[in-house]
């Protein structure tokens, strides 16, 4: 068993919400996972928070009472939330603290990310020039891996459609209505080979995980679900990452791989004992590479388990069962942690109609973001 | 009216032909682009400023096909002109290197395939100049 349990979760609906910032949206997370682990506010020993574009998350304790509790931020990029729960992972792992909340939560504008440029003395060359977009970057990776691979862009249109079905069952989600494949191959094409659809987009939500000693989960109101693993990764010489102005000539592993392995190692277990996963999915074509980097299939297989519904909620291995970042939208604060809500609620049984079947144990989460970074966790029941 | 580079540092225009600046590392040999200051291999600090190859084969591509937000872009963002461009990675003798593409029609864009490096215009300038950028071009011409 874990050292470290999930004791109450808590989230704000993904979306667009104008009459709300998205500080306020975290608080809202923290009220109810507070409730749903049968703690107050005063009881919560520290905190750990993760916003880009949001706010400074300490600012919202106004909103829930000064108590005065060791409160940090944590910026990670799309690795934000994964960090926090890293933080509060080892917090209690090294005890710190017994029992604390993790905050994620974001707000962004309308259209793809403003681009970051490496640092240079002169003009802004990167941007400038056209480049520096993390869409060309996921399209030309996942062009490449279709060529060497074998997968088809029917493939990437049938991930979408699953992001979207699941979206419609899931009443957080943003995109909450089905499309047929048809209707997103021949959407307008963004950055071949992906169309408007095949990609997520930035948004708004929250998440608020509990945290408490493993050996203490006993006292809370819900089932504990254990955090058996949570890793991140940082990019290595020889891989193909987002935002590189230059590769090396040899190839390597990118930082899913390392993560991965190294929350396999911490877990004792191996891809196999996984019944479900939410895989980083900036766009179809991104589920399509991770659930081989993460080691749930090999190269190229992708293409015949899409085909046979292997992923679907009620298929073999479900992936992104809550829609994803497709449907879900990326508020990079929050995106990560609502992958692990949606495990607990999986491994707790409280799904719904999204419900996956054969009472699943075991759960994986994975994010990938800029400038090429990985976090992995795994939960238990 | 001169034509400049978008940055000096990166893209010197300055002799007959167009070259990019990068970076070896005097202790493993591995090459940067652009120019930084430590390796990202060997953790070294020895690094020297060299001119890259001009020629390479197209490594990984997609299409650019809505305009990109300015600032930072410098080209063209009005919808009913822009025109999508390429953008790839080419692997040069000593690194591969992300840039634009001057061939914008997937059915003309193969992994493999031999490219040049070449010069597209961006934007004017405050005082009348043309600001250029880098770019690949399929070999033999062809654009
Ligand atoms: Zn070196």
């Amino acid at each position: 068993m874990s050292d470290v349990a999930i004791v109450g979760i808590g989230m704000h609906s993904f979306g667009r919400h104008d009459d709300l910032s998205g500080m306020e949206q975290g608080a809202i997370a923290v009220r109810r996972a507070c409730a749903d682990a049968g703690v107050a506010w005063d009881d919560v020993e520290f905190a750990i928070g993760g916003s880009r574009d949001a706010g400074q998350p300490d600012k919202m304790v106004p909103m829930l009472g000064l108590t005065g509790l060791p409160f940090q931020n944590v910026i990670n990029g799309c690795a934000t939330g994964g960090s926090a729960l890293i933080s509060a992972y080892n917090t209690i792992k090294a005890g710190a603290g017994d029992l604390g909340i993790v905050i994620g939560f974001d707000k962004h504008g309308r259209g793809a990310f403003v681009p970051s440029t490496p640092p240079s003395g002169g003009r802004d060359w990167y941007g400038g020039s056209g480049l520096a977009l993390t869409t060309q970057f996921f399209a030309m990776k996942i062009n490449r891996y279709m060529q060497q691979h074998g997968i088809s862009r029917r493939a990437l249109a049938r991930v979408a459609a699953k992001a979207f079905r699941n979206g419609a069952k899931n009443p957080m989600a943003w995109r909450r209505r089905e499309m047929s494949e048809d209707e997103i191959l021949e959407a307008p094409m963004l950055s071949y080979p992906l169309t408007q659809y095949m990609f997520c987009s930035p948004g708004e939500g929250a998440v608020a995980l509990v945290l408490c000693r493993a050996d203490r989960a006993g006292r809370h109101a819900r089932r504990p679900i254990f955090l058996d693993a949570a890793v991140i990764r940082s990019r290595r010489f020889g891989s193909f990452e987002v935002l590189a102005p230059s590769l090396a000539i040899e190839d390597g592993v990118g930082p899913t791989v390392d993560a991965s392995r190294a929350a396999f190692e911490q877990a004792g277990i191996g891809p196999e004992d996984v019944a479900l996963a939410q895989l980083q999915d900036t766009e179809s074509g991104a589920e399509i590479m991770h659930m081989a980097e993460n080691g749930f299939c090999h190269d190229g297989e992708q293409e015949a388990m899409l085909e046979a519904g292997e992923t679907e909620i009620g298929g073999r291995f479900p992936v992104n069962t809550d829609g994803g970042c497709i449907a879900n939208g990326e508020p990079i604060g929050a995106s990560g942690l609502r992958q692990v809500y949606e495990n607990v609620l999986q491994l707790r049984g409280d799904a719904g109609v999204r419900q996956v079947g054969g009472d699943p144990k075991v759960a994986y989460t994975h994010v990938y973001g800029s400038p090429g970074i990985s976090g992995v966790t795994i939960l238990s029941r | 009216m001169a034509r400049i580079s978008i940055d000096d540092a990166v893209l010197d225009i300055s002799g007959g032909e167009p070259r990019l600046l990068g970076s070896r590392c005097r202790a493993c040999g591995t090459h940067t682009f652009p120019v930084q200051s430590g390796c990202v291999r060997c953790s070294g600090d020895d690094m020297e400023t060299v001119r890259l190859g001009t020629r390479g084969e197209l490594w990984a591509w997609t299409v650019q096909a809505f305009p990109p937000k300015a600032p930072p872009y410098l080209g063209d963002t009005d919808r009913s002109t822009f025109e999508p461009y390429g953008v790839g990675y080419v692997q040069l003798p000593e690194v591969r290197v992300e840039a634009r593409l001057t061939e914008a029609r997937p059915e003309h864009l193969k992994n493999g395939m031999e490219m040049e490096l070449a010069l597209v215009p961006l934007a004017t300038d405050d005082d009348g100049n043309e600001i250029v950028t880098f770019a690949f071009a399929p070999s033999g011409g062809a654009t």
